[in-house]
């Protein structure tokens, strides 16, 4: 861990001028992933913008009949909300199924979104990898790739995203609300935030230098059956193979997302057209330009599976 | 004391103390948080430096150049040993690879440096500014690839060839021959690997974990190239072992070196991601395995030939021993083969040879028990031998194999098992799985000093160690039984090499070894007692804090007097473990339900019944059971230290890669021992049992995940996606 300077940002504008002030300098919440990835200089921050303090921990109704989710609110206290457990059950679940009751007491909305991948290539700073040192080249293809994406990803990174959470937020039409540096907030829908790789793995998200996120906001409830499937090696405290978020409606419409396959969460509106024909009619869709290694191939069989599986609890 | 007669009755037959489930002595200590560990001597050890250990880029080649510039001028930095300034240093005994590298680089992680800084946060942050040039050089890190080309592991010493294997099986009526693959495992114990050492002159101290005080003291004094007698090793608690710290590692030598240079006490510890590839593993295997057998299930052949890879001269994975002696058939051949391979050093793990030859041989005894339509524990059964196949006048000491596999079908309910795939509970295929557990009893030399004081107090000293199994707890029990105390009277110390030298922990050898010498030490103690007390030794009784004869009793502390009595001795043994095969044995049976979507396999039951002799604390053994099952279970079905063939490393070197089960992985677990005393085995009638739990978990778990879905699957981990091609569809 390098040495680096902290300070405890009083406002959230505040922590976004002085994030653009001092380069590489990182907001820390829960800090459950950066510290880390500090311990083992994968992120090398000289300056900690610590925004625990902001009063950003509040789930409050919006006027439009959804929910404003603080950045600070805790996963635990997020899985827990009531409003959240009736209205946005899959939410809760997705939550639930992540990391362990410790690490959710202290991780936040808004860091959960911003997890660093858990490639094994990119935790190892003797290996090549593109999103921890950028033109160095990605030695997970052609390694081990188990768990990787096996769609959206690129020739300089195949990693994917960790978040449980995620999936569910982009199921639900979730959006991010950011202060700039400047002062001025904006709105980032969910399905903007998160990059693919291309050949700028090391950029993750849409936000801009300092940009900072003070809230995520769900639309109002949209009923419906609420699932989230986690796949994995052990029962519990373990990322997914593949996850799957639905929301299934009684008439068979409703909206799917997955996890655990792809750089960001991997929802192809287009496809959920095709949730009356079934999960292989579903899966051809969102995996139409699915590029696997040998070793996750089987991903794609186990999505459309778990999706089949999703669908037919839908029905009851 | 020499062991070489069958044990006759004697005072631990009394069971007042052995023999009765009893909590851990140190169990207070531990929930506390008041036992100090080897990194927190805080208690013996003033104002201690950090050593952070630097460990090589590449798996094998050449360090060319190596900057410690930045690194020495950082904050804090008190000095940076490397292998160009640590001088001499020579191979200990029971190392493979050397623990400091460099020039030369023999394994991914290999340490190449420590440096030492006032605190923990700069001396790691001074490691990473060391810049480091290799030269690579090409090596070998596929097992599969160099095969072929394996030589027989020792020249073959330990080969079997019994009758004629290769006409018997090709003339059996009913053949199997199928090959299993186990992948490298790590210990993965909650513990890194942790030592604190301080000099005085020339004279080392070093607090650290390890399984084996004498052999530890011995490799660092060798490695150092120091007199033995100037170096002590302590080792009280320990969080974890495995078998990954019965030698010293490079914590122990950096923190030794470290001090030196730095002229303070150094700690060392090894961070989680180092423990994969810088320390031991279980090797990899590759294991073929043919059975040949009559139409009625008579084996008439048995071959079991396994391959495995180490670094030059390092060891093979012995996966075909317990073939050798489990099943009876006249015609045999068993063959370990070692290739050389530049991963990290293979050594022991829990079990070794056992844990994964069980993994292979019990699935073959299953498909073979198919082929036939003979049940597999009545297959089993069929194929029992009471003697030892290569030698049939060489008798068990004692074997319950079949008592064991029938005792575990009524308890668990065998009967209701039903045909491959197709049992079900709603979304969940579900199936019954069996395997046998076989895992040789060793039994090694163990001296202990006990002292009794004025106040009835006995104490123990031996370099014994508690690596969580309850050392401890039956030491006391031990001591208690032989002088008549309860438990509340007895002191055990352990874990320091000035003491007695014992039979350390590893290879199940432990318990029955340790508590062996001390009840060595206690007949003598006895005797000085006895005589002491003006009583017949051959006649006095020990009793409620007394020793009596006919109308004679005095109280234990007024007989030793004010400068109480102190007897050391220690157990040898002699030949009986030739005249008699000394084995522990038991039945795995395991119930799993696997996702008939998403071929998740999740454990539903655990049964193990073992017949290990006598069981000294019913309560520990269970726990040491229970444990083993669980890593088991992680054998079976997600450890997996994931090898990058092109770069010759365990890619997943963290907790968070390496998936070892958790408590929503393991359901109900239950442990019958059977009543069992050995005889041969020593004064305490009793055996190893904690690594006989995991031998064969792997098998019965993939037994069942056959008879819940009727595919078999031979290599592990058993991970889902290795079934959802054949899983049936979902609808």
């Amino acid at each position: 861990m390098r040495a680096f300077t902290y300070q405890r940002a009083a406002s959230p504008a505040e922590a976004a001028a002085a994030a653009l002030k001092t380069p590489g300098a990182k907001f820390i919440a829960g800090g459950t992933n950066l510290l880390d990835l500090m311990k083992l200089e994968i992120e090398t921050p000289p300056h900690l913008i610590d925004v625990n303090g902001l009063g950003l921990d509040k789930i409050e109704p919006t006027k439009g009949g959804g929910l404003r989710i603080g950045a600070l609110v805790r996963n635990t206290d997020l899985a827990a909300d009531a409003k959240v457990r009736k209205d946005y059950a899959v939410l809760s679940r997705a939550l639930l199924a992540g990391a362990s009751g410790q690490l959710r007491n202290k991780a936040t909305t808004a860091g959960n979104l911003l997890q660093r991948t858990r490639c094994p290539y990119f935790y190892d700073t003797n290996q090549a990898c593109n999103k921890r040192l950028p033109g160095s080249g990605c030695s997970a293809i052609g390694g081990i790739s188990r768990q990787h994406a096996v769609v959206g990803a690129s020739t300089a990174c195949i990693a994917t995203h960790p978040s449980d959470m995620a999936v569910a937020m982009r199921l639900l039409d979730a959006k991010v609300e950011t202060v700039r540096p400047n002062g001025q907030t904006r709105v980032i829908p969910i399905a903007d935030f998160h990059r693919l790789p291309g050949t700028t793995p090391h950029i993750e998200t849409s936000l801009q230098p300092g940009e900072f996120i003070t809230a995520v906001t769900l639309p109002k409830p949209i009923g419906g059956t609420h699932i989230y499937t986690k796949v994995r090696d052990r029962a519990s405290y373990a990322f997914a193979l593949v996850s799957v978020a639905a929301v299934i409606q009684t008439d068979g419409t409703g909206r799917i997302a997955l996890g655990g396959v792809a750089h960001k969460p991997w929802r192809v509106e287009a496809a959920e057209k095709e949730l009356p024909r079934g999960a292989k009619a579903v899966s051809a869709k969102l995996f139409a330009n699915a590029v696997p290694t040998p070793e996750n191939r089987f991903k794609l069989t186990l999505a459309e599976r778990t999706l089949a599986a999703a669908l037919l609890e839908a029905k009851g | 004391m020499k062991f070489d007669t069958p044990a006759t009755t004697n005072p631990i037959d009394q069971l007042k103390v052995i023999g009765k489930p009893t909590d851990r002595i140190d169990g207070p200590l531990k929930t506390t948080g008041t036992a100090p560990y080897a990194y927190e001597r805080h208690d013996a050890v003033d104002n201690p430096a950090y050593g952070y250990v630097v460990g090589a880029g590449i798996a094998k080649g050449r360090i060319a150049a190596m900057d410690l510039a930045k690194a020495k001028a950082a904050p804090g930095v008190l000095a940076i040993v490397t292998a160009d300034t640590a001088g001499k240093l020579q191979k200990g005994n029971f190392n493979t690879a050397n623990l400091l590298g460099g020039p030369e680089i023999e394994h991914y992680h290999q340490a190449i440096a420590v440096v030492v800084a006032e605190t923990f946060e700069q001396a790691r942050a001074a490691a990473a500014l060391i810049k480091v040039r290799y030269t690579k050089t090409p090596g070998q890190y596929d097992l599969e690839a160099v095969r072929k080309d394996a030589p027989p592991a020792e020249k073959g010493k330990n080969d079997v060839k019994i009758g004629d294997f290769a006409g018997a099986f090709a003339q059996a009526a009913v053949t199997l021959d199928a090959t299993y693959r186990t992948p490298d495992h790590a210990h993965a114990m909650m513990e890194p690997h942790a030592s604190t050492a301080q000099w005085d002159g020339d004279k080392l101290t070093v607090w650290t974990s390890n399984q084996m005080i004498a052999w530890g003291a011995g490799d660092v004094a060798k490695t150092l190239g120091i007199p033995k007698d100037k170096v002590r090793l302590i080792s009280p608690y320990i969080g974890g072992g495995f078998g990954g710290k019965l030698f010293v590692r490079a914590d122990a030598l950096l923190a030794a070196l470290g001090s030196k240079a730095a002229n303070r006490p150094v700690k060392v510890a090894l961070t989680r991601p180092f423990m994969f590839n810088n320390t031991t593993h279980r090797p990899a295997t590759i294991q073929r395995i043919r059975i040949g057998a009559t139409k009625d299930g008579t084996i008439t052949a048995i071959g079991h030939e396994t391959w495995s890879g180490d670094l030059p001269e390092g060891g093979p994975e012995t996966a075909a021993e317990q073939t050798k002696l489990l099943y009876a058939g006249a015609n045999r051949l068993m063959a370990t083969k070692l290739a050389v391979l530049d991963l990290p050093e293979g050594n022991a793990m829990r079990a070794p040879g056992e844990a994964p030859g069980l993994m292979a041989l019990e699935i073959a005894m299953d498909e073979m028990a198919e082929k036939l339509g003979i049940d597999p524990i009545k297959f089993r059964v069929l194929n029992d031998t009471q003697v030892d196949p290569a030698k049939p006048e060489r008798l068990f000491s004692q074997r319950q194999l079949i008592k064991c596999l029938e005792t575990g079908a009524d308890t668990f309910g065998w009967s209701k098992r039903k045909a491959p795939g197709t049992a079900r509970d709603g979304q969940w295929l579900t199936g019954m799985g069996v395997a046998a557990a076989f895992r040789n009893n060793i039994v090694m030399k163990s001296a202990a000093r006990v002292k009794l004081d004025a106040k009835g107090v006995v104490t123990v000293e031996t370099d014994m160690t508690d690596i969580g199994t309850g050392t401890y707890t039956i030491i006391a029990q031990t001591a208690a039984e032989m002088m008549g105390v309860p438990l509340d009277k007895v002191v055990v110390k352990l874990g320091d090499s000035t003491f007695p030298v014992s039979a350390g922990s590893g290879g199940q050898w432990g318990a029955n070894s340790s508590t062996a010498g001390v009840y060595a030490a206690c007949v003598k103690l006895r005797e000085a007692v006895a005589t002491s007390a003006g009583i017949d030794p051959t006649k006095a009784v020990f009793a409620n804090g007394r020793v009596r004869s006919g109308n004679k009793s005095v109280a234990l502390g007024d007989a030793v007097g004010v400068n109480g009595l102190v007897a050391e001795d220690l157990i040898e043994f002699g030949d009986l473990g030739k005249k008699y095969q000394q084995s522990t044995f038991g039945g795995h049976f395991v119930e799993v339900g696997v996702h008939a979507a998403t071929g998740e396999i999740r454990i539903r039951r655990m049964l193990a019944v073992c017949a290990a002799g006598r069981i000294l604390n019913p309560k520990s053994a269970r726990s040491q059971v229970i444990g083993a099952m669980t890593m088991g279970a992680g054998a079976a079905l997600m450890e997996e230290l994931a090898v990058d063939k092109r770069h010759g490393f365990f890619v997943n070197h963290d907790l968070a890669g390496y998936e070892v089960p958790v408590h929503a992985d393991i359901p109900h677990q239950e442990v019958i021992f059977l009543d069992e005393t050995d005889p041969m085995s020593s004064p305490m009638k009793a055996k190893g049992v904690g690594e006989l739990g995991i031998c064969g978990v792997g098998a019965a778990v993939a037994n069942a995940i056959y008879n819940a879905t009727g595919i078999r699957v031979r290599e592990y981990p058993i991970t889902l996606d290795k079934l959802l091609d054949r899983l049936p569809e979902v609808v």
